[in-house]
Protein backbone atom coordinates (compact mmCIF):
# COMPACT_ATOMS: atom_id res chain seq x y z
CA UNK A 1 0.00 0.00 0.00
CA UNK A 2 1.31 3.67 -0.70
CA UNK A 3 1.43 5.45 2.02
CA UNK A 4 -0.77 8.77 2.05
CA UNK A 5 1.87 11.87 3.62
CA UNK A 6 3.15 15.17 2.80
CA UNK A 7 5.66 13.60 1.81
CA UNK A 8 4.03 11.77 -0.79
CA UNK A 9 1.85 14.27 -2.04
CA UNK A 10 4.74 17.01 -3.07
CA UNK A 11 6.38 13.64 -4.46
CA UNK A 12 3.05 12.70 -6.76
CA UNK A 13 2.71 16.85 -7.55
CA UNK A 14 5.83 16.33 -9.89
CA UNK A 15 3.62 13.74 -11.98
CA UNK A 16 0.23 16.28 -11.85
CA UNK A 17 -0.92 13.08 -9.35
CA UNK A 18 -1.83 10.72 -12.31
CA UNK A 19 0.34 8.19 -10.63
CA UNK A 20 -1.53 7.12 -7.48
CA UNK A 21 -2.07 3.71 -6.94
CA UNK A 22 -5.70 2.20 -6.61
CA UNK A 23 -6.79 2.17 -3.18
CA UNK A 24 -8.15 -1.28 -3.75
CA UNK A 25 -7.53 -4.47 -5.88
CA UNK A 26 -10.60 -5.56 -8.18
CA UNK A 27 -10.04 -9.15 -7.58
CA UNK A 28 -11.67 -12.41 -9.40
CA UNK A 29 -13.05 -14.38 -6.68
CA UNK A 30 -11.41 -17.71 -5.17
CA UNK A 31 -13.00 -20.86 -4.73
CA UNK A 32 -13.03 -20.79 -0.64
CA UNK A 33 -12.26 -18.63 1.86
CA UNK A 34 -11.33 -18.43 5.48
CA UNK A 35 -14.09 -15.75 6.45
CA UNK A 36 -17.06 -14.33 3.99
CA UNK A 37 -18.15 -10.89 4.78
CA UNK A 38 -21.92 -10.41 3.60
CA UNK A 39 -21.75 -6.78 2.93
CA UNK A 40 -19.40 -3.97 2.14
CA UNK A 41 -20.85 -1.32 3.91
CA UNK A 42 -18.78 0.46 6.98
CA UNK A 43 -19.47 -2.42 9.61
CA UNK A 44 -18.70 -4.91 7.00
CA UNK A 45 -15.36 -2.98 5.81
CA UNK A 46 -14.49 -2.31 9.29
CA UNK A 47 -14.73 -6.09 10.41
CA UNK A 48 -12.46 -7.98 7.60
CA UNK A 49 -10.10 -5.14 8.42
CA UNK A 50 -9.82 -5.73 11.89
CA UNK A 51 -9.86 -9.42 11.28
CA UNK A 52 -6.99 -9.04 8.73
CA UNK A 53 -5.20 -6.81 10.66
CA UNK A 54 -5.76 -7.30 14.39
CA UNK A 55 -6.37 -11.44 14.71
CA UNK A 56 -4.33 -12.69 12.25
CA UNK A 57 -7.43 -14.14 9.35
CA UNK A 58 -6.44 -12.87 6.41
CA UNK A 59 -8.06 -14.76 3.74
CA UNK A 60 -11.04 -13.25 3.70
CA UNK A 61 -13.60 -12.07 1.02
CA UNK A 62 -16.31 -8.87 1.67
CA UNK A 63 -19.03 -9.36 -1.00
CA UNK A 64 -20.91 -6.40 -1.84
CA UNK A 65 -24.11 -6.45 -4.49
CA UNK A 66 -23.48 -3.38 -4.81
CA UNK A 67 -20.72 -0.71 -4.16
CA UNK A 68 -18.69 0.04 -1.43
CA UNK A 69 -20.29 2.31 1.22
CA UNK A 70 -22.97 2.71 -0.72
CA UNK A 71 -25.91 1.96 1.53
CA UNK A 72 -26.55 3.54 4.91
CA UNK A 73 -22.77 4.37 5.62
CA UNK A 74 -22.71 6.98 2.91
CA UNK A 75 -26.80 8.39 3.77
CA UNK A 76 -26.36 8.75 7.82
CA UNK A 77 -25.80 12.12 9.54
CA UNK A 78 -22.09 11.41 10.61
CA UNK A 79 -22.87 11.70 14.13
CA UNK A 80 -20.58 9.94 16.32
CA UNK A 81 -21.47 10.24 20.22
CA UNK A 82 -20.93 7.30 23.12
CA UNK A 83 -23.30 8.58 25.72
CA UNK A 84 -25.85 5.43 26.00
CA UNK A 85 -27.77 4.59 29.24
CA UNK A 86 -26.76 1.35 30.09
CA UNK A 87 -23.17 -0.20 30.59
CA UNK A 88 -23.73 -2.85 27.60
CA UNK A 89 -24.10 0.00 25.71
CA UNK A 90 -21.85 2.11 26.61
CA UNK A 91 -19.25 -0.07 26.65
CA UNK A 92 -20.09 -1.07 23.07
CA UNK A 93 -19.92 2.69 21.95
CA UNK A 94 -16.80 4.08 24.07
CA UNK A 95 -14.93 1.16 23.00
CA UNK A 96 -15.68 2.49 19.35
CA UNK A 97 -15.29 5.81 20.65
CA UNK A 98 -11.89 4.96 21.54
CA UNK A 99 -10.92 3.49 17.95
CA UNK A 100 -12.40 6.70 16.17
CA UNK A 101 -9.68 9.12 18.02
CA UNK A 102 -6.93 7.07 16.42
CA UNK A 103 -8.68 5.89 13.59
CA UNK A 104 -6.95 8.39 10.69
CA UNK A 105 -3.38 7.75 12.26
CA UNK A 106 -4.31 3.69 12.22
CA UNK A 107 -6.18 4.01 8.30
CA UNK A 108 -3.29 6.21 6.99
CA UNK A 109 -6.93 7.96 5.72
CA UNK A 110 -8.07 11.22 6.71
CA UNK A 111 -11.57 10.31 8.32
CA UNK A 112 -12.00 13.81 9.02
CA UNK A 113 -13.22 12.94 12.50
CA UNK A 114 -13.96 15.88 14.57
CA UNK A 115 -14.42 15.94 18.45
CA UNK A 116 -16.78 19.30 18.62
CA UNK A 117 -19.23 17.80 21.29
CA UNK A 118 -22.91 16.25 20.93
CA UNK A 119 -25.33 18.39 22.39
CA UNK A 120 -28.87 16.17 23.47
CA UNK A 121 -31.60 19.23 24.37
CA UNK A 122 -34.02 18.81 27.14
CA UNK A 123 -37.41 20.91 26.60
CA UNK A 124 -39.41 19.06 29.92
CA UNK A 125 -38.63 18.39 33.46
CA UNK A 126 -38.42 14.99 32.72
CA UNK A 127 -35.72 15.15 30.09
CA UNK A 128 -33.57 17.17 32.89
CA UNK A 129 -34.29 14.64 34.96
CA UNK A 130 -33.28 11.80 32.53
CA UNK A 131 -30.39 13.59 31.08
CA UNK A 132 -29.40 13.31 35.13
CA UNK A 133 -29.34 10.75 35.33
CA UNK A 134 -28.02 9.33 31.60
CA UNK A 135 -25.17 11.79 32.39
CA UNK A 136 -23.95 10.06 35.51
CA UNK A 137 -24.70 6.54 34.44
CA UNK A 138 -22.21 8.21 31.70
CA UNK A 139 -19.42 9.34 34.12
CA UNK A 140 -19.47 5.87 35.95
CA UNK A 141 -18.60 3.89 33.03
CA UNK A 142 -15.69 6.59 32.26
CA UNK A 143 -18.00 8.23 29.75
CA UNK A 144 -17.40 11.85 29.42
CA UNK A 145 -20.26 14.34 29.82
CA UNK A 146 -21.91 17.30 31.57
CA UNK A 147 -25.65 18.56 32.45
CA UNK A 148 -25.83 22.28 30.94
CA UNK A 149 -28.19 24.83 32.15
CA UNK A 150 -30.11 26.95 28.95
CA UNK A 151 -27.44 29.33 30.03
CA UNK A 152 -24.57 26.95 29.43
CA UNK A 153 -26.05 26.15 26.04
CA UNK A 154 -26.75 29.19 24.74
CA UNK A 155 -22.78 30.26 25.10
CA UNK A 156 -21.97 27.10 23.08
CA UNK A 157 -24.38 27.92 20.64
CA UNK A 158 -25.48 30.85 19.95
CA UNK A 159 -28.22 30.74 17.65
CA UNK A 160 -30.48 28.29 19.31
CA UNK A 161 -33.35 29.83 20.59
CA UNK A 162 -32.90 29.27 24.35
CA UNK A 163 -35.61 31.99 25.37
CA UNK A 164 -38.70 31.15 27.27
CA UNK A 165 -41.37 32.51 24.97
CA UNK A 166 -40.30 29.28 22.15
CA UNK A 167 -43.10 26.79 21.93
CA UNK A 168 -40.40 24.57 23.58
CA UNK A 169 -38.08 26.05 25.72
CA UNK A 170 -34.37 24.77 26.09
CA UNK A 171 -34.24 24.55 29.76
CA UNK A 172 -30.60 22.73 29.64
CA UNK A 173 -28.77 19.70 27.43
CA UNK A 174 -26.01 16.41 28.52
CA UNK A 175 -23.02 17.89 26.52
CA UNK A 176 -20.45 15.09 25.28
CA UNK A 177 -17.53 16.90 24.38
CA UNK A 178 -15.80 14.01 22.60
CA UNK A 179 -18.74 13.83 20.53
CA UNK A 180 -18.54 15.04 16.95
CA UNK A 181 -18.91 14.25 13.61
CA UNK A 182 -16.71 11.96 10.40
CA UNK A 183 -16.80 12.34 6.95
CA UNK A 184 -18.88 8.88 6.96
CA UNK A 185 -17.54 7.78 2.90
CA UNK A 186 -13.80 8.31 3.80
CA UNK A 187 -14.47 5.49 6.60
CA UNK A 188 -15.77 3.05 4.32
CA UNK A 189 -13.12 3.77 1.86
CA UNK A 190 -10.25 3.73 4.65
CA UNK A 191 -11.24 0.69 6.10
CA UNK A 192 -11.58 -0.53 2.34
CA UNK A 193 -8.11 0.49 1.66
CA UNK A 194 -6.63 -1.05 4.89
CA UNK A 195 -8.36 -4.48 4.46
CA UNK A 196 -7.37 -4.82 1.07
CA UNK A 197 -3.41 -4.00 2.18
CA UNK A 198 -3.73 -6.75 4.44
CA UNK A 199 -4.64 -9.01 1.70
CA UNK A 200 -8.68 -8.97 2.18
CA UNK A 201 -10.64 -9.35 -1.18
CA UNK A 202 -13.34 -7.11 -1.82
CA UNK A 203 -15.93 -8.43 -4.34
CA UNK A 204 -18.21 -5.30 -5.16
CA UNK A 205 -21.26 -6.06 -7.90
CA UNK A 206 -21.03 -9.40 -6.36
CA UNK A 207 -24.56 -10.34 -4.92
CA UNK A 208 -24.86 -13.35 -2.44
CA UNK A 209 -28.17 -15.21 -3.49
CA UNK A 210 -28.18 -17.93 -0.99
CA UNK A 211 -26.35 -19.75 1.91
CA UNK A 212 -24.49 -23.25 1.54
CA UNK A 213 -26.12 -24.83 4.53
CA UNK A 214 -25.82 -28.42 5.71
CA UNK A 215 -26.91 -29.96 8.67
CA UNK A 216 -27.12 -26.73 10.39
CA UNK A 217 -23.39 -25.29 9.67
CA UNK A 218 -22.86 -23.31 6.87
CA UNK A 219 -19.92 -23.89 4.05
CA UNK A 220 -20.41 -21.51 1.79
CA UNK A 221 -22.55 -18.92 -0.03
CA UNK A 222 -24.39 -18.87 -3.80
CA UNK A 223 -23.38 -15.74 -5.62
CA UNK A 224 -24.20 -14.30 -8.92
CA UNK A 225 -20.50 -15.11 -9.97
CA UNK A 226 -20.72 -18.55 -8.69
CA UNK A 227 -20.33 -20.03 -5.59
CA UNK A 228 -18.15 -19.50 -3.30
CA UNK A 229 -17.30 -21.35 0.28
CA UNK A 230 -15.91 -20.68 3.69
CA UNK A 231 -16.89 -22.12 7.09
CA UNK A 232 -17.32 -19.08 8.72
CA UNK A 233 -20.33 -16.52 7.45
CA UNK A 234 -20.80 -12.63 9.54
CA UNK A 235 -23.94 -11.05 8.02
CA UNK A 236 -23.19 -7.46 7.84
CA UNK A 237 -26.32 -6.07 5.83
CA UNK A 238 -28.47 -3.91 7.56
CA UNK A 239 -31.49 -2.79 6.55
CA UNK A 240 -31.57 -6.16 4.02
CA UNK A 241 -30.54 -8.32 7.01
CA UNK A 242 -34.41 -9.61 7.05
CA UNK A 243 -34.34 -11.14 4.25
CA UNK A 244 -30.27 -12.59 4.15
CA UNK A 245 -31.52 -14.38 7.49
CA UNK A 246 -34.70 -15.40 5.54
CA UNK A 247 -32.65 -17.25 2.85
CA UNK A 248 -30.96 -19.06 5.55
CA UNK A 249 -34.13 -19.89 7.48
CA UNK A 250 -33.72 -17.52 10.45
CA UNK A 251 -36.19 -15.41 12.04
CA UNK A 252 -35.06 -11.83 13.47
CA UNK A 253 -36.65 -9.34 15.42
CA UNK A 254 -36.51 -6.44 12.70
CA UNK A 255 -38.34 -4.29 11.05
CA UNK A 256 -36.73 -2.27 8.16
CA UNK A 257 -38.17 1.00 7.48
CA UNK A 258 -36.78 4.48 5.85
CA UNK A 259 -34.79 6.61 7.35
CA UNK A 260 -33.87 10.37 5.46
CA UNK A 261 -31.75 12.85 6.15
CA UNK A 262 -31.11 16.31 4.11
CA UNK A 263 -28.65 19.03 3.32
CA UNK A 264 -29.06 22.11 2.50
CA UNK A 265 -26.89 24.86 0.42
CA UNK A 266 -23.19 25.67 1.83
CA UNK A 267 -23.46 28.39 4.44
CA UNK A 268 -20.30 30.23 6.14
CA UNK A 269 -19.72 28.71 9.21
CA UNK A 270 -22.66 29.26 11.53
CA UNK A 271 -22.71 25.63 13.76
CA UNK A 272 -19.73 24.60 15.48
CA UNK A 273 -21.23 21.47 17.40
CA UNK A 274 -23.74 18.56 16.53
CA UNK A 275 -27.11 19.81 18.41
CA UNK A 276 -30.22 16.95 18.67
CA UNK A 277 -33.40 17.15 20.37
CA UNK A 278 -35.17 14.53 21.64
CA UNK A 279 -38.44 16.25 22.18
CA UNK A 280 -38.93 18.71 19.38
CA UNK A 281 -37.12 15.87 17.27
CA UNK A 282 -34.58 16.94 14.75
CA UNK A 283 -30.39 16.91 14.73
CA UNK A 284 -28.30 19.37 12.98
CA UNK A 285 -24.79 19.54 12.52
CA UNK A 286 -22.67 21.84 10.19
CA UNK A 287 -20.33 20.09 7.85
CA UNK A 288 -16.86 21.26 6.31
CA UNK A 289 -18.23 22.05 3.40
CA UNK A 290 -20.50 24.18 4.80
CA UNK A 291 -23.76 22.92 4.64
CA UNK A 292 -26.38 22.13 7.45
CA UNK A 293 -26.95 18.04 7.87
CA UNK A 294 -30.10 17.36 9.13
CA UNK A 295 -31.80 14.14 9.84
CA UNK A 296 -34.68 12.89 12.52
CA UNK A 297 -36.47 9.65 12.80
CA UNK A 298 -38.17 7.42 10.41
CA UNK A 299 -40.78 6.87 8.57
CA UNK A 300 -43.21 4.70 10.67
CA UNK A 301 -44.23 2.04 8.08
CA UNK A 302 -42.16 -0.73 6.69
CA UNK A 303 -40.07 -0.16 3.59
CA UNK A 304 -37.34 -0.90 1.24
CA UNK A 305 -37.41 1.93 -0.80
CA UNK A 306 -34.81 3.62 0.13
CA UNK A 307 -36.67 7.00 -0.02
CA UNK A 308 -38.64 8.80 2.35
CA UNK A 309 -41.68 10.39 2.64
CA UNK A 310 -42.57 14.13 2.40
CA UNK A 311 -44.59 14.24 5.45
CA UNK A 312 -41.53 13.55 7.36
CA UNK A 313 -39.14 15.64 5.85
CA UNK A 314 -41.78 18.62 7.06
CA UNK A 315 -41.48 17.57 10.44
CA UNK A 316 -38.08 17.69 10.70
CA UNK A 317 -37.50 20.56 8.91
CA UNK A 318 -40.29 22.07 11.63
CA UNK A 319 -38.44 21.00 14.39
CA UNK A 320 -35.04 22.88 13.08
CA UNK A 321 -36.67 25.95 12.75
CA UNK A 322 -38.42 25.70 16.20
CA UNK A 323 -34.68 25.05 17.85
CA UNK A 324 -32.99 28.07 15.21
CA UNK A 325 -35.45 30.50 13.91
CA UNK A 326 -31.86 31.49 11.88
CA UNK A 327 -32.22 28.40 9.30
CA UNK A 328 -36.18 29.41 8.43
CA UNK A 329 -34.94 30.79 5.04
CA UNK A 330 -31.86 28.64 3.48
CA UNK A 331 -32.30 26.51 1.00
CA UNK A 332 -32.40 22.06 0.91
CA UNK A 333 -30.34 20.75 -1.46
CA UNK A 334 -30.44 17.38 -1.21
CA UNK A 335 -32.76 14.67 0.46
CA UNK A 336 -32.26 11.21 -0.03
CA UNK A 337 -33.48 7.87 2.30
CA UNK A 338 -32.19 4.98 3.89
CA UNK A 339 -33.13 1.62 5.53
CA UNK A 340 -32.40 1.27 8.63
CA UNK A 341 -32.79 -2.51 10.34
CA UNK A 342 -34.54 -1.55 13.60
CA UNK A 343 -35.02 -3.54 16.89
CA UNK A 344 -37.15 -3.84 19.36
CA UNK A 345 -34.68 -2.49 21.97
CA UNK A 346 -32.89 -0.13 20.15
CA UNK A 347 -29.37 -1.96 20.52
CA UNK A 348 -28.19 -4.36 18.23
CA UNK A 349 -27.12 -7.67 17.66
CA UNK A 350 -24.26 -9.06 17.23
CA UNK A 351 -24.33 -12.93 17.54
CA UNK A 352 -24.17 -16.54 16.73
CA UNK A 353 -27.70 -18.02 14.82
CA UNK A 354 -29.04 -21.57 15.13
CA UNK A 355 -26.64 -22.22 11.70
CA UNK A 356 -23.27 -23.18 12.96
CA UNK A 357 -20.45 -20.98 11.85
CA UNK A 358 -22.96 -18.16 10.57
CA UNK A 359 -22.89 -14.90 12.42
CA UNK A 360 -25.37 -12.05 12.06
CA UNK A 361 -24.06 -8.11 13.03
CA UNK A 362 -27.35 -6.04 12.62
CA UNK A 363 -30.19 -3.96 14.00
CA UNK A 364 -28.12 -0.92 14.53
CA UNK A 365 -31.08 0.89 13.18
CA UNK A 366 -30.77 4.45 13.41
CA UNK A 367 -27.59 4.93 14.70
CA UNK A 368 -24.92 2.62 13.32
CA UNK A 369 -22.34 4.92 11.66
CA UNK A 370 -21.09 5.92 15.23
CA UNK A 371 -20.08 2.15 15.94
CA UNK A 372 -18.54 1.39 12.90
CA UNK A 373 -15.06 0.65 14.14
CA UNK A 374 -15.98 -0.82 17.32
CA UNK A 375 -18.78 -3.01 15.76
CA UNK A 376 -16.14 -4.21 13.32
CA UNK A 377 -13.27 -4.90 16.03
CA UNK A 378 -15.47 -6.84 18.47
CA UNK A 379 -17.20 -8.78 15.90
CA UNK A 380 -13.88 -9.61 13.79
CA UNK A 381 -12.98 -10.80 17.11
CA UNK A 382 -15.87 -13.04 17.70
CA UNK A 383 -15.17 -14.64 14.13
CA UNK A 384 -11.35 -15.32 14.42
CA UNK A 385 -12.13 -16.77 17.80
CA UNK A 386 -15.46 -18.60 17.09
CA UNK A 387 -16.92 -17.14 20.46
CA UNK A 388 -18.46 -13.76 20.94
CA UNK A 389 -16.51 -10.71 22.30
CA UNK A 390 -17.06 -9.99 25.90
CA UNK A 391 -18.49 -6.22 24.62
CA UNK A 392 -20.51 -8.10 21.61
CA UNK A 393 -21.99 -11.02 24.05
CA UNK A 394 -24.96 -8.84 25.67
CA UNK A 395 -26.12 -8.23 22.27
CA UNK A 396 -27.02 -12.23 21.44
CA UNK A 397 -30.16 -12.96 19.68
CA UNK A 398 -30.85 -14.69 22.88
CA UNK A 399 -32.02 -11.99 24.91
CA UNK A 400 -35.04 -11.66 22.67
CA UNK A 401 -36.41 -14.83 24.20
CA UNK A 402 -34.90 -14.83 28.00
CA UNK A 403 -35.71 -10.71 28.27
CA UNK A 404 -32.28 -9.53 28.84
CA UNK A 405 -33.02 -6.39 26.70
CA UNK A 406 -30.77 -3.52 26.68
CA UNK A 407 -33.53 -0.95 25.85
CA UNK A 408 -31.77 1.95 24.87
CA UNK A 409 -34.62 4.16 23.33
CA UNK A 410 -34.93 6.85 25.90
CA UNK A 411 -30.93 7.26 26.12
CA UNK A 412 -30.63 7.44 22.23
CA UNK A 413 -30.71 11.16 21.76
CA UNK A 414 -33.69 11.00 19.81
CA UNK A 415 -36.79 9.37 19.83
CA UNK A 416 -37.60 7.01 17.51
CA UNK B 1 -47.73 10.66 0.40
CA UNK B 2 -50.23 7.92 0.27
CA UNK B 3 -53.58 7.98 -0.51
CA UNK B 4 -55.16 5.50 1.98
CA UNK B 5 -58.87 4.13 1.48
CA UNK B 6 -60.49 3.99 4.98
CA UNK B 7 -62.82 1.35 4.96
CA UNK B 8 -64.63 2.68 7.74
CA UNK B 9 -64.96 5.96 6.15
CA UNK B 10 -64.80 4.39 2.61
CA UNK B 11 -63.53 8.07 1.89
CA UNK B 12 -59.88 8.42 0.48
CA UNK B 13 -57.88 10.19 2.70
CA UNK B 14 -53.84 11.56 3.08
CA UNK B 15 -51.40 9.67 4.73
CA UNK B 16 -51.01 12.28 7.31
CA UNK B 17 -54.52 11.20 9.13
CA UNK B 18 -52.99 7.54 9.65
CA UNK B 19 -50.78 5.58 11.68
CA UNK B 20 -48.62 2.78 10.70
CA UNK B 21 -49.40 0.24 13.51
CA UNK B 22 -46.57 -2.66 12.22
CA UNK B 23 -47.16 -6.44 10.70
CA UNK B 24 -51.23 -6.91 11.00
CA UNK B 25 -52.81 -10.55 11.94
CA UNK B 26 -50.55 -11.10 15.30
CA UNK B 27 -52.92 -13.49 17.81
CA UNK B 28 -51.71 -12.80 21.19
CA UNK B 29 -51.43 -16.22 22.70
CA UNK B 30 -54.59 -17.53 24.21
CA UNK B 31 -53.34 -18.62 27.30
CA UNK B 32 -49.74 -16.37 28.23
CA UNK B 33 -49.13 -18.23 31.64
CA UNK B 34 -48.76 -21.44 29.18
CA UNK B 35 -46.22 -20.49 26.91
CA UNK B 36 -43.05 -21.29 26.72
CA UNK B 37 -40.11 -18.43 26.57
CA UNK B 38 -39.48 -19.10 22.94
CA UNK B 39 -43.49 -18.78 22.27
CA UNK B 40 -43.99 -15.44 24.32
CA UNK B 41 -40.68 -13.96 22.43
CA UNK B 42 -41.75 -14.87 18.95
CA UNK B 43 -44.87 -13.36 19.52
CA UNK B 44 -43.46 -9.99 21.72
CA UNK B 45 -40.79 -9.15 18.93
CA UNK B 46 -40.01 -11.28 15.94
CA UNK B 47 -41.60 -9.95 12.53
CA UNK B 48 -41.92 -10.77 9.22
CA UNK B 49 -40.35 -8.13 7.52
CA UNK B 50 -40.84 -9.26 4.15
CA UNK B 51 -39.34 -7.12 0.82
CA UNK B 52 -42.39 -7.48 -1.00
CA UNK B 53 -46.12 -8.03 -0.21
CA UNK B 54 -46.85 -6.90 3.63
CA UNK B 55 -49.70 -7.26 5.28
CA UNK B 56 -49.81 -4.01 7.96
CA UNK B 57 -52.09 -2.19 10.85
CA UNK B 58 -52.83 0.94 10.59
CA UNK B 59 -55.19 2.89 12.40
CA UNK B 60 -56.85 6.02 10.90
CA UNK B 61 -55.81 8.38 13.92
CA UNK B 62 -56.89 11.54 13.21
CA UNK B 63 -60.30 10.54 11.02
CA UNK B 64 -62.84 7.77 12.58
CA UNK B 65 -59.82 5.84 15.30
CA UNK B 66 -60.50 2.72 13.74
CA UNK B 67 -57.83 0.64 13.28
CA UNK B 68 -57.71 -1.62 9.82
CA UNK B 69 -55.56 -3.45 7.70
CA UNK B 70 -53.42 -2.62 4.61
CA UNK B 71 -51.54 -4.70 2.09
CA UNK B 72 -48.94 -2.97 0.60
CA UNK B 73 -45.45 -3.46 -1.25
CA UNK B 74 -42.61 -2.68 1.02
CA UNK B 75 -40.28 -2.49 -2.34
CA UNK B 76 -42.70 0.03 -4.95
CA UNK B 77 -44.82 0.85 -2.03
CA UNK B 78 -48.26 0.59 -3.68
CA UNK B 79 -51.23 -0.25 -1.56
CA UNK B 80 -52.62 -3.37 -2.78
CA UNK B 81 -55.78 -3.28 -0.63
CA UNK B 82 -57.58 -1.99 2.45
CA UNK B 83 -59.67 -4.12 4.82
CA UNK B 84 -61.48 -4.43 7.70
CA UNK B 85 -60.37 -5.90 11.05
CA UNK B 86 -61.32 -9.26 10.83
CA UNK B 87 -61.21 -9.65 7.28
CA UNK B 88 -58.93 -11.62 5.57
CA UNK B 89 -56.47 -10.00 2.61
CA UNK B 90 -57.07 -11.57 -1.33
CA UNK B 91 -53.43 -10.52 -1.95
CA UNK B 92 -50.76 -12.29 -0.42
CA UNK B 93 -47.18 -13.10 -1.27
CA UNK B 94 -48.26 -16.34 -2.67
CA UNK B 95 -51.05 -14.93 -4.64
CA UNK B 96 -50.00 -11.51 -5.94
CA UNK B 97 -52.37 -10.58 -8.55
CA UNK B 98 -55.49 -11.16 -5.99
CA UNK B 99 -56.78 -14.08 -7.94
CA UNK B 100 -59.96 -14.98 -6.13
CA UNK B 101 -60.01 -18.12 -4.89
CA UNK B 102 -63.15 -20.06 -5.19
CA UNK B 103 -64.86 -17.00 -6.46
CA UNK B 104 -65.79 -15.74 -2.78
CA UNK B 105 -64.23 -11.94 -3.69
CA UNK B 106 -67.02 -9.21 -2.67
CA UNK B 107 -68.22 -6.71 -5.21
CA UNK B 108 -66.74 -4.16 -2.58
CA UNK B 109 -62.95 -5.78 -3.08
CA UNK B 110 -63.06 -5.35 -6.18
CA UNK B 111 -64.73 -2.01 -7.30
CA UNK B 112 -61.52 -0.83 -4.64
CA UNK B 113 -59.32 -2.95 -6.46
CA UNK B 114 -59.99 -0.82 -9.57
CA UNK B 115 -60.02 2.42 -7.84
CA UNK B 116 -56.33 1.03 -6.86
CA UNK B 117 -55.40 0.66 -10.18
CA UNK B 118 -56.84 3.45 -11.32
CA UNK B 119 -55.10 5.89 -8.57
CA UNK B 120 -51.71 4.16 -9.86
CA UNK B 121 -52.73 5.02 -13.30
Amino acid sequence: MQRYSGFALAKHALSHHENWERQWRNPTPKKAYDVIIVGGGGHGLATAYYLAKEFGVKNVAVIEKGWLGGGNTARNTTIVRSNYLWDEAAALYEHSMKLWEGLSQDLNYNVMFSQRGVLNLGHTLQDMRDIQRRVNANRLNGVDGEVLDAKGVQEIVPILDCSKNARYPVLGASWQPRGGVARHDAVAWGFARGADAHGVDILQQTEVTGFKIRDGRIYGVHTNRGDIEAKTVGCVTAGNSGVMAKMAGIKLPLESHPLQALVSEPLKPVLDTVVMSNHVHGYISQSDKGDLVIGAGIDGYNGYGQRGSYTTVEHTLQAIVEMFPIFSRVRMNRQWGGIVDTCPDACPILSKTDVKGLYFNCGWGTGGFKATPGSGHAFAASLAKGEMHPLAAPFSIDRFHSGALIDEHGAAGVAH
Amino acid sequence: MFHIYCPYCEEWREEEEFHAKGQAHIQRPLDPESCSDEEWGDYLFFRDNPRGIHHELWVHAVGCRKFFNITRNTQSYVILETYKMGEQPRFTAENPNGESQGGAASADLDSQTASVQEARA
